[in-house]
């Protein structure tokens, strides 16, 4: 089973998608959303019937990517919701323009046992995006141990979480849920505060709403109102999946390149000064790192003087530091703690191919 | 006129009424709750208010960050009040700031695992009477940078002091309009650096014991080069003499032990006034950028920098690292004072560079000089015929206006 299929599997088995019927922009009412303050218990916008993430209000909508942020391998549900009546504007690269009044949410959990991903689920947090009229909001719920409601925390938290990997090791790690700040750091363009995720490249692939049709989401929104503008479905670009051994190396790796490190490595990010631009769409060799000096690395440039040496993943300072968990060396710097071996493999082998 | 001038009075009086009705002071003091605190203190903080950090050690295991403009951070002084990160655990830095008109005054940062203070995008950033230091000395594990304010604008350096960055103790990074002063920087690898910069006004600083003084450089494949209008005057700049302990990949591991001021590529560049001496590689080396690049935008070489009336004490006797014997092989030991490598491009060589690209040095009678004379290139001298008379770059050029910062204005 795919990665993907198993979290579909996790989200029916949780009811996650009981409620689709009367979804979509044509239902549901959060005033919480648009209001000054954001409500102290993840409960007061009411995005979820009953405890915990179970069963989505109507007019709450879930949603995949093809390729998802590498998170200390969190199983991430996501859902979005465009007020009634309004829909997200399409655009060709970055991600939608959805109308005041809009929320993207977003729950982290963890499986007790990767080999058994659908079960013993803790929940860790829910990060929601609040689309008001002077910009986005982002904010960031801690649950507590039983799941059943999620508390407010802007100075973010570091938690001891622990679980057995699909190897049976016990891994024991210091989880960080992030400030409001750090948030930012993260979703910032031009020093605004914007969604990463749903582009049209990382949105376009099926999702299974739990009715055994499985569709997708791109003509889905798009019928449902949630999408407007959305070209001829042929013509429409979509991300590479980054596990897809069938796919081009070069595309893999571009595209998880520009998901896990490009929304600050972009000329408009906040790591705008050091030059390495990352984006799907790059195409200056430099500033993809190839042969390009470090400007501000520190002591993450180790002993190697390239960001990427072409043919030679050991002397390449990009995949030393996504295999790094040291703070100050490790990329990215901020949202995980462990190192995806899977990724820093598909990274050394992209990194062979160049010549 | 008188009433306009009191009219003109009351109102500025009834504005700064209304601006400190508005302002709070919010104290946090150190405790075991002190990291969560202090964290929602920056964010919660409203434009105007102050955040105060008690006498004691704030224990942080994550970076800090502030993002609302007009907010101060003040401690009782930078030796009592101190943001350790000693076991950090994430982020790339101790604090950083993303917004504008901020105040950061009277605090120390400690051993933070990456940078220590950072601006990224800041307009109008104080850092004044603060401490950043890595307490074990001299260490390739040690984060790069102590205060580092990277695409910033009207940035004010006075007063602080750092110890022990494995890269540059303050480092202006890609900004514009920076005054750097009154400042102490020993034990790092640059004791200060200003790179990619417009505008800079570096003075009344001591570096010593760092690896090299004073670094003014311009790199290619930046959003922002073609640094220039740097004046460095006033500085002590002595006994620079610690090992460099950079990381082999950053571009000031190639920066050898005893550099006092290095100018690389930039445009008119002002070195003046200042008291160089123990620098036992060169006092002053204005060199091109020395490594392979693929950036057509980029100038090379350095273009008009003045160097005039230092004064300079023993030097030059113990050249170090490649650079130091690469120049020592043209010039002799000990290396002169001042050195320029002479780089030219090549069509330049060939007929001449106009006035305003020259390089001009008057200095003292007796102060030792080398043109290297190399064609491109450091590694690859053209010939080895360096010229030491003075009188070859006789002359001047216009000083830039003082860097004048708002936040000067007002205080």
């Amino acid at each position: 089973m795919t990665r993907h299929a198993r979290l579909a599997a996790v989200a029916a088995g949780l009811g996650w998608l009981a409620a689709v019927a009367g979804a979509g922009a044509e239902g549901g009412h959060f005033p919480a959303i648009l209001a000054d303050q954001p409500p102290r218990l993840l409960s007061g916008f009411g995005f979820f019937d009953g405890p915990g993430i179970g069963k989505p209000a109507p007019g709450v909508v879930g949603y995949d990517l093809v390729t998802p942020l590498f998170s200390d391998f969190a199983l991430k549900y996501r859902a979005v919701h465009v007020p009634e009546g309004q829909s997200a504007r399409y655009h060709g690269t970055e991600a939608f323009d959805f109308p005041v009044g809009s929320a993207l949410i977003k729950t982290f959990a963890f499986p007790a046992d990767f080999r058994a991903p659908d079960r013993d689920i803790r929940l860790i947090e829910t990060r929601v995006l609040l689309r008001q009229a002077d910009g986005w909001q982002a904010y960031a719920y801690l649950w507590n141990e039983d799941g059943t409601e999620a508390e407010l925390k802007l100075a973010g938290k570091r938690l001891a979480l622990s679980f057995i990997d699909g190897n049976g090791a016990a891994v024991a790690f210091s989880y960080a849920v992030p400030s409001r700040n750090q948030c930012k750091s993260c979703h910032s363009l031009n020093g605004e505060v914007a969604p990463i995720g749903p582009t049209v490249r990382n949105l376009n692939r099926d999702f299974d709403h739990g009715d055994g049709r499985p569709r997708n989401q791109l003509t889905d929104w798009a019928e449902r109102g949630l999408l407007a503008g959305l070209p001829a479905f042929d013509t429409v670009p979509k991300a590479a999946d980054w596990r897809d051994e069938t796919l081009a190396i070069d595309e893999r790796a571009r595209t998880w390149l520009d998901v896990n490190c490009a929304h600050c490595h972009r000329r408009e990010g906040s790591a705008s000064n050091s030059g390495l631009f990352l984006t799907a769409d790059e195409r200056s060799r430099t500033a993809l790192g190839i042969g390009k000096r470090p400007v501000a690395a520190g002591r993450g440039a180790g002993d190697n003087e390239f960001d990427i040496v072409p043919g030679r993943p050991d002397q390449s300072i990009l995949l030393a530091r996504v295999e790094s968990v040291e703070p100050g060396v490790m990329m990215p710097e901020l949202g995980r703690s462990l190192a995806d071996p899977a990724a820093v493999e598909l990274l050394r082998q992209w990194i062979l191919t160049l010549r | 006129m008188e009433k306009n001038i009191v009219a003109a009075v009351l109102l500025a009086a009834a504005l700064t009424v209304a601006e400190a009705a508005a302002a709070r002071d919010i104290a946090v003091r150190p405790g075991p709750n002190a990291a969560e605190e202090l964290a929602e203190a920056l964010i919660t903080a409203e434009p105007g208010d102050t955040v105060w950090l008690g006498i004691g050690r704030y224990e942080l295991a994550d970076g800090l960050t502030l993002d609302v403009d007009g907010v101060s951070i003040r401690g009782i002084g930078p030796d009592v009040s101190i943001l350790s990160f000693t076991n950090q655990q994430g982020s790339g830095e101790g604090l950083l700031i993303t917004s504008g008109r901020v105040v950061l005054d009277g605090f120390a940062v400690e051993n933070p695992k990456g940078d220590g203070i950072k601006s990224k995008g800041s307009s109008e950033i104080t850092f004044s009477n603060l401490r950043v230091e890595w307490t074990n000395g001299p260490d390739e594990k040690n984060g790069a940078y102590g205060i580092y304010p990277v695409s910033s604008k009207n940035v004010l350096i006075d007063g602080v002091t750092v110890r022990g960055a494995s890269d540059a103790g303050i480092y202006v990074g890609q900004s514009e309009r920076i005054v750097v002063r009154n400042s102490l920087a020993e034990f790092n690898v640059a004791g200060i650096e200003i790179e990619n910069s417009f505008n800079a006004d570096v003075h009344g600083n001591t570096t010593r014991h760092n690896t090299g003084g004073i670094l003014v450089f311009d790199l290619p494949n930046l959003p922002q080069q073609g640094g220039r209008d740097i004046r460095v005057f006033d500085n002590d700049v002595l006994d620079n003499d610690t090992a460099n302990f950079a990381p082999k990949g950053n571009t000031v591991a190639m920066v050898p032990k005893g550099m006092g001021i290095m100018v690389m590529a930039n445009r008119n560049v002002h070195v003046f006034g200042n008291r160089l001496s123990g620098n036992a590689t060169t006092h002053v080396l204005i060199a091109a950028y020395p490594q392979d690049y693929d950036d057509d935008n980029y100038m090379f070489v350095p273009r008009g920098v003045y160097v005039h009336d230092n004064e300079y004490g023993e030097g030059g006797g113990e050249p170090d690292g490649e650079v130091g014997q690469t120049i020592a092989k043209h010039s002799g030991t000990p290396v002169p004072d001042i050195v320029w490598d002479g780089v030219t491009r090549i069509p330049e060589w060939l007929t001449w560079v106009a006035p305003e690209d020259r390089i001009y040095v008057s200095e003292k009678p007796g102060t030792r000089f080398v043109n290297l004379k190399m064609l491109s290139q450091l590694i690859l001298p053209w010939r080895t015929a360096p010229d030491t008379d003075l009188s070859n770059y006789a002359g001047s050029l216009p000083e830039p206006a003082p860097v004048e910062l708002p936040q000067d204005s007002r205080s």
